[in-house]
């Protein structure tokens, strides 16, 4: 039976271990023709060249051949062909779908419909499960360790997805401590802190972003979004409050590491880069290893 | 007036040899019941009365379906929109059977999914929800992941 990633919870808690490991693999030998002879198709319904050249550079390091969409403008989607026939067509080519899409749940319909394996490289506000593993790799490689970790989600926890993936997935694993710092109208939504205590995991909340980061071993940040505020002086009054600067970090653990999904705006000022402890740029490069190492998990190539 | 005659009276959708009768059905939701139920397409002989007193609903509706006799995984379709319908199984003009509906663990082409960013609200999909919550009732969309509760339930 084929194997699809489209949420993060797909998952189990060996499965993100497997991964972990394979990325390690990865890492020491990038370049392995694992996939010769085949072709994968690397589908972008919505522009996200960051992803897409990660997933290429990842297939190309594997030796598949890339066909697809980079731009929805020019593809078969605008002239109306639906989501449905596109997947056919293209399962009828490809032995792996990796799949980009504005909307919410495209990815698992396109699962459905498709006869060869999808990766899901983000549908719209709902999954982005590469993501996901590529910022738990940055975390095992730094921390040594997924277990008793204390991680601060600081920045829009309403709508980021990537906070709420790695939420669940920091959950399997033992003793998580989370501390969420973001102003009052892009706090964490209720069902993921019910869900931490359904499970009786530690969390606590914090408006202001002050030395409460001297506990982090990972900071996770993340952009706050002009587009999320109905109200625009709202706005300009928290798009600085939670801005990281060098500075702040000096009373910080020595083990912590900065994260980020990338791109940033100002969430983090420019003198943290050349700090040790920021990592989102190593982080970009961590997705490289780890998409490799899915890609193979789900061609049951490792 | 005979007891008789006043039973007669009360009773303003004649009585069915065999089959099912469904009642307590809020009266606004009667013809969802119908569709949902595929009543529209069957021949048997279907009567109904909508609008009727009920002290528990204010105004119900009443389905008697002759001749057929539902499954449970089929009238739990219903569950929904009816949540305290009964139905009463006719042998020979007696009720011989008693049965309440149950809210599916999955609910599968009734409802909308409320996320208009959701696949399923964009291209011709058959919706599907697991049911998470009953009261009140929290549906999770198994395509976007959204959760569509309570007020926000709507039929497709």
């Amino acid at each position: 039976m084929k194997r699809d990633l489209i949420s993060i919870t797909d998952y189990s808690k060996e499965e993100y271990l497997k991964i972990m490991d394979l990325a390690a693999e990865f890492e020491a030998n990038p370049n392995q023709d694992l996939l010769q002879g085949k072709v994968v198709a690397s589908l972008f319904f919505e522009p996200s060249t960051r992803t897409r050249l990660s997933f290429e550079t990842a297939i190309s390091r594997l030796g598949a051949r890339i066909i697809g969409i980079a731009d929805p403008g020019s593809s078969s989607t605008s002239k109306g062909e639906t989501l449905h026939d596109t997947i056919k067509m293209v399962s009828n080519y490809a032995d792996l779908i990796v799949m980009r899409h504005p909307l919410e749940g495209a990815a698992r319909y396109a699962a459905e419909v498709s006869h060869v394996p999808v990766i899901n490289a983000g549908d719209g506000a709902n999954q982005h499960p590469t993501q996901t593993l590529l910022d738990m790799y940055s975390i095992v490689k730094t921390q040594g360790t997924l277990d008793n970790l204390n991680i601060f989600m600081v920045g829009d926890l309403k709508y980021g997805r990537t906070v709420h993936s790695l939420l669940m997935a920091m959950s399997e694993f033992e003793n998580p401590i989370f501390n969420f710092i973001a102003p009052p109208e892009l706090q964490m939504p209720k069902e993921y802190k019910m869900f931490l205590r359904e499970k009786g995991i530690r969390f606590f909340e914090h408006r202001e972003f002050t030395d409460i980061i001297s506990e982090a071993d990972i900071i996770y940040m993340t952009r706050v979004q002009k587009e999320r505020f109905s109200d625009p002086i709202e706005y300009e009054q928290v798009k600085n409050v939670y801005i990281l600067r060098n500075a702040m970090l000096e009373k910080t653990k020595p083990n912590v590491k900065i994260l980020h999904p990338l791109p940033r705006v100002n969430e983090i000022h420019t003198d943290v880069d050349k700090n040790q402890k920021a990592y989102y740029f190593e982080q970009a490069r961590n997705g490289v290893f780890t998409r490799e190492a899915i890609i193979s998990h789900i061609m049951n190539l490792k | 007036m005979s007891d008789d005659k006043k039973k007669k009276l009360k009773l303003k959708v004649s009585a069915i040899k065999e089959g099912t009768v469904i009642d307590h059905i809020p009266a606004q939701n009667l013809f969802k019941v119908i569709s949902i139920l595929g009543l529209d397409k069957i021949e048997h002989q279907i009567t109904f009365g909508t609008n009727l007193e009920s002290e528990r609903l204010g105004s119900k509706a009443i389905i008697k379906v002759t001749d057929k006799f539902f499954e449970d995984d089929e009238i739990n379709k219903i569950a929904l929109i009816a949540p305290h319908a009964k139905l009463n199984i006719i042998r020979d003009y007696e009720v011989v059977e008693k049965k309440v509906v149950e809210i599916p663990k999955e609910i599968i082409g009734i409802v909308k999914c409320f996320n208009p960013k959701c696949i399923t609200n964009n291209e011709t999909i058959t919706t599907r929800f697991k049911v998470v919550d009953s009261s009140p009732i929290a549906l999770r969309c198994s395509y976007c992941e959204k959760h569509t509760v309570g007020e926000q339930i709507k039929m497709v």
